[in-house]
């Protein structure tokens, strides 16, 4: 990921700290992150946009181990990446953390916390958001 | 009413590391060959389209119509030159922009290129400028890659069909066969399946020679109004379908994991109007940049069913004396993958395959080829059907 001026990453920081999403005022779809309008209700939804904030509770899609990665992320390999698809109904992307990568399974139920992204060592810059933990089944 | 495009000029350089070789060398090389094939003069070209990625971050250079057009000679016949990006698919849609032009009548005969020259920059530069294709802010940003997201496509592959990684492993050792025949592939070899399976592990459950690798190289073809085509060449291969198709930028936006729906919907714009289906396909270059991509390629244009893509390996259904041929070129895995190159060379092939100029890898008989070029992670493709006349 490119590095950028500060606003570039101060503006997604809702998002990516609490997972603030939207919701469409005329067919009720939640997105993430929030868009504008509905794709599909498009101008019928044009000012209609609620604000939503996710719960940060799915399940894994599927998922990949990522061994070559690039310099920012290099220190953290092997680390898992998924596709998580939360229980509101909007897909992310993210990494699986607190799992040995044996245990990271399809299906598996999963509860996102806010951890450190990556670091860039240039301007030392740290970068927060969402990873995803396995919940604890009872 | 849209008139007939045929192909009447060809030319490839090399793929691979060429060290010795600048982005203009490379752009350069191709074009001349492909006008020398065609027997056009330079006097008649109305219009010169290039096809690349990221000349910004590989080399340093945006304006890269105008460069390719003052290198290939023409800025003092100042030609039109236009740059299409759409990032790997960067190719393929140049051919399709050029197409367009002759179609419409404005243009009669047209050059289009494809280049990257992705080996001038170092370390992880390459990668890094590759995974721009992807969303940046919401994959990655949070560590996925390149290689990571076809290897969620194949996990979930796998899980929902039982494909195996064995099978993953067949297209590359398919490929680097078929790349074995081709003079200008990168990887001129063979390779076994136990060491495509035991090579180092990139994003599970692909390796390493599960990738396309990173390459520099170009092509071009000139297009020419179809009634005028015999004029040039005694074997023109008209283009009888195209059809292009966006979808979400990350993968995870998606409707379904395992399907690209822009290849569907590509496919069968081109399929429509070309008046064919998928069993009139006689040899396709498909978008392999991962061995799962082959496999999802040939389920998506409709050559197998959905979740046979690797039984079809199994099968053999896509070698070179299969039902259906696939990437007879070598594919992106062994051909190479200089990524805006990679659509045009694919018309290339398939223009080799439908003269009967293939060599060791021609296909017996082919009429009807088809290419499928893809833009990172299937959020654009095009499709094109072509077929000798
Ligand atoms: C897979 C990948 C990470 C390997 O890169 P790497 O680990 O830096 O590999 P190196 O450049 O150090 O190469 C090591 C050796 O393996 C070979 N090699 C590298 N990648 C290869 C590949 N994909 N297939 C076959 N051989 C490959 C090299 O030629 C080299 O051989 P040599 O030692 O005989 O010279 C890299 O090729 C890659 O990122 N590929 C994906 C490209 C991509 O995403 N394309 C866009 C898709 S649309
Ligand atoms: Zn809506």
């Amino acid at each position: 990921m490119a590095d950028g001026a500060v606003p570039r990453f101060w503006r997604e920081i809702p998002q990516r700290y609490n997972l603030i999403g939207n919701q469409c005022g005329s067919c009720s779809k939640i997105y993430f992150p929030p868009r504008e309008s509905c794709p599909y209700c498009r101008r019928k939804s044009m000012g209609k946009m609620k604000v939503l904030k996710l719960k940060g509770q799915g399940e894994v899609l599927t998922y990949s181990i990522i061994y070559n990665a690039p310099e920012h992320f290099e220190r953290q390999t092997p680390y898992p990446i998924a596709i998580i698809k939360l229980d509101e109904g909007p897909k992310v992307t993210a990494q699986i953390v607190d799992c040995k990568l044996d245990d990271v399974k399809i299906g598996m139920r999963v509860q996102s916390t806010f951890r450190k992204i990556h670091e860039d060592g240039y301007i030392g810059a740290i970068y927060y958001g969402y990873k995803f933990k396995p919940i604890e089944v009872k | 009413m849209m008139r007939d495009v045929a192909i009447i000029g060809i030319g490839v350089t090399k793929f691979g590391e060429l060290w010795d070789k600048s982005f203009r060398n490379l752009m350069a090389e191709a074009g001349s060959k492909a006008l020398f094939d065609s027997g056009i003069s330079g006097s008649e070209l109305d219009a010169l389209y290039v096809g690349s990625m990221s000349t910004g971050r590989f080399i340093g250079q945006e304006h890269i119509g105008a460069l390719v057009a003052d290198w290939s000679g023409f800025a003092h016949m100042h030609i039109p030159a236009i740059r299409v990006e759409s990032a790997c698919a960067s190719g393929g849609l140049a051919v399709r922009q050029g197409y367009f032009s002759v179609a419409s009548g404005m243009n009669d005969v047209v050059v289009v290129g494809g280049v990257e020259k992705m080996t001038d920059v170092v370390g992880d530069e390459a990668t890094d400028t590759l995974a721009t294709g992807l969303d940046q802010e919401w994959e990655a940003f949070f560590g996925a890659t390149f290689p990571g997201i076809y290897a969620m496509i194949a996990t979930r592959h796998m899980y929902d069909y039982g494909t195996t990684r064995e099978q993953l492993a067949k297209v590359a050792v398919k490929n680097h066969a078929n790349g074995a025949l081709n003079p200008y592939a990168q990887f001129k070899r063979a390779i076994p399946l136990e060491k495509v399976l035991n090579s180092p592990m990139t994003a599970y459950p692909l390796t390493m020679l599960d990738c396309s690798p990173v390459s520099d190289g170009a092509a071009a073809v000139v297009l020419c109004a179809a009634d005028k085509a015999k004029n040039y060449t005694d074997k023109p291969v008209k283009i009888i379908g195209t059809g292009q198709a966006s979808d979400t930028l990350a993968l995870h936006g998606r409707r379904e994991i395992c399907t690209f729906d822009s290849t569907v919907y590509a496919g069968k714009k081109a399929y429509e109007q070309a008046k064919l289906q998928p069993k009139d396909i006689d040899v396709a270059e498909v978008h392999d940049c991962f061995t799962i991509a082959e496999i999802l390629a040939i389920e998506d244009l409709g050559f197998v069913k959905k979740g046979e893509g690797g039984k079809a390996i199994d099968e053999k259904i896509t070698t070179l004396d299969g039902k259906t041929p696939v990437n007879t070129s070598g594919g992106l895995k062994a051909k190479g993958h200089p990524v805006g190159a990679t659509g045009v060379a694919q018309i290339a092939e398939i223009v080799m395959q439908l003269r009967g100029d293939a060599g060791e890898r021609q296909v017996k008989d082919a009429k009807i080829g088809l290419t499928h070029n893809v833009g990172a992670v299937g959020a654009s493709c095009v499709v094109h059907i072509l077929e000798a006349i």
